[in-house]
């Protein structure tokens, strides 16, 4: 018991040293729903060059809220997170702040940012087809022709209220309207070969353990799989599945974006803005496309070759806002079909 | 009324504020919604939701308590070799988080993974379509999952009360002719129940709170339900309104169970129970035992965690370990410590608070302690922002208003975390406590009372040294509960902290969570060392149990 009481003593001493040791040159705060791996690499460059400790805290749901609560004393610089509707909801919660910045006006194509610098997309993704290698004629397939009998019983998919394929259905809505949107997503859900559950890449591994012969994941988990980043095995479920992408009739491929915002309440304004400008400099994007397999946001700077392989990428010109207003309806509409059922 | 008294009373008061003050911080959002959202909810959600979740419950529920009290029973009533060492074991599935176990056991036996390769191979197949096996990702997957990593709950409460309270009665049975059979259903059982409901209740909240699980593996339950309004429509107070009516729920079955028991508990007797003395089994009969008792060991632990440690170490090959793997355990086993030294603080004035304050206070108090374990960790930790917010605020006028300097406690700092677990896990380190008090034969504190102690004396002098075990085992229990802690640990720290539960998981939602194995290890390995020093206290604590009957 003595040992245990002077554990607590060591404990408490080195708690109160943690609570008042802060004392920083330049740093900047970021909070973020990204995953520390994906996004170490960015900063760890950021820093190797600018000399700015990036402080960063990885909080997945409630990251809004956190921020909220933390309100004008809170230490968030910059938010960052996934998907347009999680970005577009800092926007409507009054979490972010307008920034004017020349380098990411011209770095960041116009529907890719909001007009008063209040959200900044940093890297896109396309919501991809994966397929059975033996399928062939999968070149023309639209989102659309998910929902088509001869499907029945051969699509994977990740749930319907996974903010990816919100998006989607979002985009669909925008698109076809409400009673479309409704009969589409209740054929898809009638050809699904098992419950919608688990990760985009268990799309890919059911392709390959041949429960199923198409479904649709995110871009990047291709390079993810294929480089051999994720494992051996996952190396193979790259290899079992052939990649397409697929447009809406008469469109594009559905695309979403991270991005990031600076934070209404930012102790280090400044520095916020200078990384935010730092990750979409020709480096930063290049290290998105390199190591995280994402198409960049500023033109010029080249996609990694696995994902050229899929061949050029023709956007769904469906504007961001107009998904991120759509996606409670979406996923409503997800309810109500019962598509996780 | 003496100071001492008043202190307490304050004391009692703050912390009641404390319990209730996420409540009502959700009850404050949920306020802020217009209810809309209960038509949709009626019509497309909540049947299937209800439906699932009852069948959950029903089945993990039916699974904790075969599995707790038939393996609390084999060890306690039976001598056989292994013995020893299978009451240890049986432990080990609480040391792995339940995701986790979810993610193994998918990549275990997915049609690609080594169990249906094996098979195929076996029966000479060539495409796992020719071998179509029940998918893991359903309800029955979940249940199962869920069983056999949760029934420790109910085998250690209940195990503890075989060694300690059952030998004269169980003898008395025997003696009177009963058979082995009748004397578990007709006296064992039934002695057992408040310890088999303890421990099923703590299992049940785990289950219903289980979110990684469920959603891993397609399963919808109203944890979900809740997660799915508000994250992904942005509907907090949606949400909030939900999580309320399911805290209602919840603390109304408690508040059932604890009528239908009709407040029978461990009533402490006048004289110590001698153990039960063990049946001794040989040959196949010793055998059939230690193989039924080792089953769950091997389903809860023994297969995940051998995944994990082939897995890790497949990944050690290729990468190295993390370099902050290090940094991460000690974060770990650093807020774990001191929450649950705050905890077991806590939890002895709130389970003396009857002694102290009188029952009908001090009842209250235990219930409200109950409420941070009764809804799930994300709701808790969301319930919890406002009121830190409201103190960080606080605090900084009065440092405005002349202090000049206020001490970090709010939001973003460890003492928020601390705060937050200490909520969570309260409930775990008062129930131990609670019955650790009524294990004592109430002529002791009625003798110390009669020598002139106060009530406070009497608690700090006899009550409490009387049941440290009790106070002990329920700090270690909720020291492993918190090293492996993920949803409020995840939005509550500090910048910069990883521990090792949040490093798995940015891992995990990343799709390389063997590259979290290493992690996942440690945080078993943490949750090792408290449930072997468990196993000792209880050895302790019964030491006039003959040693050589294993």
């Amino acid at each position: 018991m003595l040992r245990l009481r002077r554990f607590g003593c060591l404990m408490g001493i080195s708690l109160a040293f943690a609570l008042v040791g802060q004392a920083e040159s330049a740093e900047v705060n970021l909070y973020t729903t990204r995953e520390p791996g994906l996004i170490r690499p960015l900063l760890d460059a950021y820093t190797a060059k600018s000399g700015v400790t990036v402080n960063t805290v990885f909080v997945e749901k409630g990251l809004a809220e956190r921020v909220a609560a933390e309100g004008a004393r809170g230490n968030a610089d910059v938010i960052m997170t996934v998907d347009i509707g999680n970005l577009i909801e800092l926007v409507d919660r009054d979490l972010a702040q307008p920034v004017r910045s020349p380098v990411l006006e011209a770095a960041i194509p116009a529907p890719l940012r909001d007009g008063d610098g209040r959200w900044f997309a940093l890297s896109m993704r396309a919501r991809v087809l994966y397929a059975d290698k033996a399928l062939s004629d999968l070149n023309a397939a639209t989102y659309e022709s998910l929902a088509e009998p001869t499907w029945r019983g051969k699509i994977c998919l990740r749930s319907g209220q996974h903010p990816y394929n919100t998006a989607l259905i979002a985009a669909f809505l925008v698109r076809h309207g409400a009673e479309k949107t409704e009969t589409w997503l209740r054929g898809v859900k009638a050809n699904l070969a098992r419950k919608a559950a688990g990760g985009d890449r268990d799309v890919a591994r059911d392709i390959a353990a041949d429960l199923c012969e198409i479904g649709l994941a995110n871009s990047y988990y291709v390079g993810l799989m294929r480089s051999g980043r994720g494992g051996p095995d996952q190396q193979k479920w790259g290899e079992a599945i052939k990649v397409v992408l697929p447009t809406f009739e008469g469109g594009g491929t559905h695309v979403n974006v991270s991005g990031a915002v600076v934070a209404k309440h930012a102790p280090h304004r400044e520095e916020a803005v200078k990384l935010l400008e730092y990750l979409v400099s020709d480096e930063a994007q290049a290290l998105y496309a390199k190591t995280d397999f994402e198409y960049p946001v500023k033109a010029g700077v080249a996609v990694d070759p696995m994902l050229q392989a899929l061949g050029p990428l023709t956007f769904d010109t469906t504007p961001l806002v107009e998904i991120a207003r759509n996606r409670k309806a979406a996923s409503l509409l997800a309810d109500k079909v019962g598509f996780d059922n | 009324m003496t100071p001492a008294r008043g202190l307490l009373y304050a004391a009692s008061a703050m912390l009641a504020a404390v319990l209730l003050a996420p409540v009502l911080s959700l009850a404050v959002a949920a306020a802020d919604g217009s209810g809309a959202l209960w038509p949709h909810l009626a019509a497309y959600v909540l049947p299937q939701a209800i439906r699932d979740t009852f069948l959950l419950l029903a089945g993990v529920g039916i699974l904790v308590i075969g599995l707790g009290t038939g393996t609390a029973w084999l060890v306690s009533a039976f001598a056989f070799p292994g013995r020893r060492l299978l009451d240890a074991a049986l432990l080990l599935p609480l040391a792995v988080p339940t995701y986790v176990v979810a993610y193994a056991y998918l990549d275990l036996m997915h049609p690609l993974g080594p169990v249906q390769t094996g098979l195929r191979t076996l029966l000479g197949l060539r495409s796992p379509r020719d071998l179509s096996l029940p998918d893991l990702r359903s309800l029955p997957g979940c249940v199962l999952l869920l069983g056999f990593v949760l029934y420790p709950y109910v085998y250690l409460p209940t195990r503890a009360l075989f060694l300690m309270r059952a030998g004269t009665l169980l003898e008395a049975a025997r003696m009177l002719g009963a058979g082995p059979a009748r004397t578990f259903f007709r006296v064992a059982l039934p002695l057992a129940r408040p310890a088999i409901a303890l421990g099923t209740g703590l299992a049940l909240m785990e289950a219903l709170n289980d979110v990684g699980a469920a959603e891993f593996l397609g399963v919808r339950t109203l944890t979900v339900q809740v997660y799915a309004t508000w994250v992904n429509r942005s509907d907090l107070p949606g949400a909030a309104q939900i999580a309320l009516v399911m805290l209602v729920g919840v603390v109304g079955l408690v508040a059932l169970e604890r009528l239908a028991r009709g407040g029978r508990g461990y009533a402490g007797s006048g004289h110590r129970d001698r153990p039960t003395a063990r049946r001794r089994l040989s040959g196949w009969r010793a055998t059939l035992a230690l193989t039924l008792g080792l089953t769950p060991v091997l389903f809860g632990f023994g297969l995940p965690a051998g995944y994990l440690v082939w897995a890790a170490w497949q990944r050690l090959l290729g990468t190295g370990l993390p370099e902050t793997l290090a940094a991460q355990a000690l974060n770990t086993v650093f807020y774990a410590s001191i929450a649950t030294l705050v905890t077991v603080a806590m939890g002895l004035l709130v389970a003396a608070s009857p002694h102290l304050l009188g029952r009908r206070s001090g009842s209250a108090l235990i219930r409200a302690a109950g409420l941070g374990y009764a809804m799930p960790g994300t709701v808790l930790a969301v319930g919890l922002l406002a009121p830190l917010a409201l103190l960080d605020n606080g605090l900084a006028s009065l440092a405005d208003a002349g202090l000049g300097w206020a001490p970090a406690v709010g939001l973003g700092t460890g003492a928020a975390l601390v705060i937050a677990y200490t909520l969570r896990f309260l409930t775990i380190s008062v129930g131990a406590t609670e019955a650790g008090l009524a294990r004592i034969p109430s002529t002791l504190p009625d003798a110390a009372r009669v020598l002139g102690r106060g009530r406070l004396g009497t608690l700090l002098a006899v009550q409490i040294p009387l049941a440290w075990p009790a106070v002990l085992s329920g700090a270690l229990l909720a020291f492993v509960d918190m090293a492996k802690e993920l949803p409020v640990t995840l939005l509550l720290r500090p910048l910069n902290v990883e521990t090792l539960s949040t490093h798995l998981y940015g891992e995990a939602a990343r799709g390389t969570y063997e590259d979290g194995a290493a992690s996942a290890l440690l945080i078993v390995l943490t949750g090792l060392i408290p449930v072997a020093l468990l196993l000792r206290l209880d050895r302790d604590a019964a030491p006039r149990q003959s040693r050589s009957d294993a």
